[in-house]
């Protein structure tokens, strides 16, 4: 019988008790250390720190080991645990240009200055299960090269210099902060970029997915991929002078993008701009197309009706943890609203049952 | 005590929430946008109404949860627990006792006085939204007063079905201006909504708050030939015998019999305890004890 019965509380407690025996697993089994989560599964590592907004291999390590490999639910651990951390100020732009790059790759050029480097990337692999790791996960020495002394200029810098791309409109505005304020529409430019590096992967993924196949195509080329450590200034007042506070990982894409010009501008290319946390590339990449499609007012281009180009539509529905937490509460009873809608059905079925004739059909 | 501030939030995005309640009774009915915060709790499940009380609880103050009615649903006392643990304040099942009441999806039974506050945990703070999914024109649509796509809902609903289709989240409009959603209560609770104490609504996900002072007019939205109807189902409480509660329909066994009692678990417990008795009590305890047990 389901009245609400007592006994909600100790159902909880179970239920918790329960996950937590489940997290663990066979006991015969060694158990998981956030270290070995750190260093072995650093990509979700990575993908938790993005979307849960706050750069901590640890902390995001932890969420991962406590959700169970759930990466949204690890996201919501972050998420809830950022907001209760005191700002104490900000950081200096990040100088992706005097990147320290492990990857950097440029589809748009065959060379350039400071070279095509694969790094570490999944890329080229043939997709095998490598049943060798299921025995032991040790790895050969591999050969070692000097890292380059100078920085690597960005690629589109060079188109830049022939003015054959668009010149980004800089602005010594602090830019708005997405978790500090309500969102408010119209965006700009950099609250759409906020939303878009903590939103989903898939989502941003599929929106970018769409633009590729038609839906406000907009003809990306990966001008630069580079992912590398940056140094992360702080200027503190008391010193007078910006320090280094410590260094993060992350992954940036510019793509070049086709435009035909307009009245009033010469043809020239146009670009996509994505940042992430950590090695993220298929994220930063997604994150490039879905800002140029976004911009299409700016560029004066027509509004084709495209859900990538919906600013409204991207923005509100680009969050899993928003996404997943309204999905997920119907769940929860919502028996109340039901009967309601139960009275009203048998009204309504009472009504137009009594304004209907029988009719005494042939085939009876 | 925790390592918490009192009741989760720091003082600082309190003082927000609070500037954000205070326009909210100031403008009756309008949505205030405000910098709501991830919750340790997902979206959907009352983290606006929780940012609210937690912006509203004084150390003093008696706290009272409920869903769906009652106070032992399962995310109810969840959200209890968390105010236990994050601010120490007392709790109860009485709503006469408690000065801040959080609910979803009912309001309580028995008249609340001016010394209370209820707060409602909001989903979907735009009435317009199924009318109309862009929020740039809802508020649009709102700054103007533009409601006529609304009546034309409810008009086409009678021409359909004959009656307006809507049960639960019944469009108000609130001392003439502004069209409300009321969250999701039974349309058997709206005119509960001119009441003595302050209601507060907090939509966590969709970063909103509204407001209703005490006395504020609040009237369900209808046509003069087709009046607002509060309806329940049409029993009395097969528990306490209760004839002027909001009902939920029990299935009690294989053969689909069932049972109606009240959904404000609180009101049917304390008629009973005045010796209120409904068709069915006395099978009802006992099939309760033989589930306890």
């Amino acid at each position: 019988m389901y009245v609400a019965v007592k006994g909600g509380e100790r159902a909880i407690d179970n239920a918790h008790a329960w996950l937590a025996e489940e997290r663990r697993g066979e006991l015969n089994v060694a158990e998981l250390s956030v270290a070995q989560i750190r260093e072995q599964l650093s990509l979700a590592v990575n993908r938790v720190m993005a979307e849960g907004s706050l750069y901590d291999p640890d902390l995001a390590a932890l969420a991962i080991k406590q959700a169970r490999g759930d990466m949204i639910e690890a996201i919501f651990l972050i998420r809830a645990y950022r907001t209760t951390l005191p700002r104490f100020g900000s950081s200096e732009p990040v100088e992706t240009a005097k990147m320290a790059c492990d990857r950097r790759i440029s589809a748009t050029f065959k060379d350039a200055p400071g070279g095509q480097v694969l790094g570490p990337t999944f890329d080229y692999t043939h997709r095998l299960l490598d049943f060798a790791l299921a025995a032991d996960g040790e790895v050969p020495e591999v050969a070692r090269g000097e890292a380059r002394e100078e920085t690597t200029p960005h690629i589109t810098e060079f188109l830049n210099q022939e003015g054959l791309i668009q010149t980004e409109v800089t602005s010594e505005e602090t830019p708005g902060d997405l978790t500090r304020e309500p969102l408010e529409l119209p965006a700009n430019r950099p609250l759409r970029l906020q939303a878009l590096t903590r939103g989903d992967e898939g989502f941003v993924l599929s929106m970018a997915y769409s633009t590729q196949r038609g839906y406000a195509r907009n003809h990306a080329f990966v001008g630069e991929l580079r992912i590398g450590k940056v140094a992360v200034e702080m200027d503190v007042p008391e010193l007078g002078f910006a320090i280094e506070i410590g260094e993060i990982e992350l992954t940036e894409c510019e793509t070049v993008n086709q435009f035909q010009g307009s009245k009033t501008e010469p043809p020239q290319f146009t670009r996509g701009y994505g940042l992430v946390f950590g090695q993220s590339e298929r994220k930063a990449i997604s994150m490039a197309l879905v800002d140029r499609a976004l911009r299409w007012e700016e560029l004066g281009e027509d509004n084709l009706g495209a859900p990538a180009q919906d600013e409204e539509f991207v923005l509100y529905h680009s969050d899993n943890i928003q996404a997943t937490g309204f999905l997920e509460h119907i769940k929860l009873p919502h028996y109340v609203d039901f009967q309601s809608e139960l009275e009203l059905i048998r009204k309504l079925r009472r009504e137009a049952m009594e304004n209907t004739t029988p009719v005494q059909e042939a085939a009876e | 005590m925790s390592d918490y501030n009192f009741a989760y939030l720091d003082e600082q995005t309190k003082r927000m929430i609070r500037r954000a309640i205070l326009k909210g009774l100031a403008i009756p009915g309008y949505q205030v946008p405000f910098a709501s915060r991830e919750m340790p709790m997902p979206y959907g499940w009352g983290t606006g109404g929780v940012q609210v009380s937690a912006a509203t609880l004084m150390p003093e103050d008696t706290l009272k949860v409920i869903d769906q009615g009652a106070d032992d649903t399962t995310n109810a006392v969840s959200i209890r627990k968390f105010f236990e643990k994050t601010a120490g304040v007392d709790t109860t099942e009485e709503t006469a006792q408690a000065s801040v009441i959080q609910t979803r999806h009912r309001i309580p039974e028995e008249d609340l006085r001016e010394d209370q506050i209820l707060v409602y945990q909001v989903p979907i703070p735009e009435p317009l939204r199924f009318l109309e999914p862009s929020e740039i024109e809802t508020r649009k649509m709102h700054s103007l007063e533009e409601y006529g796509l609304m009546h034309v809902k409810l008009y086409e609903d009678i021409a359909k079905h004959g009656a307006i289709a809507t049960s639960y989240a019944y469009p108000v409009k609130v001392e003439k201006r502004y069209v409300m959603d009321p969250s999701p209560i039974p349309k058997f609770d709206n005119p509960k909504m001119e009441m003595a104490a302050i209601q507060l609504f907090g939509a966590g996900r969709e970063q909103r708050i509204y407001a209703l002072p005490p006395y504020c007019q609040v009237v369900s939205l209808d046509f003069e030939d087709y009046p607002f109807e509060a309806s329940k189902a049409d029993h009395a409480c097969d528990m306490c015998g209760a004839t002027n509660s909001y009902l939920d329909e029990v299935i009690m066994d294989d053969a689909g019999n069932r049972m109606f009692v009240c959904s404000d678990t609180d009101y049917c417990a304390s008629r009973r305890k005045a010796g209120n008795v409904g068709a069915q009590a006395a099978a009802a305890s006992a099939a309760l004890k033989e589930t306890a047990a």
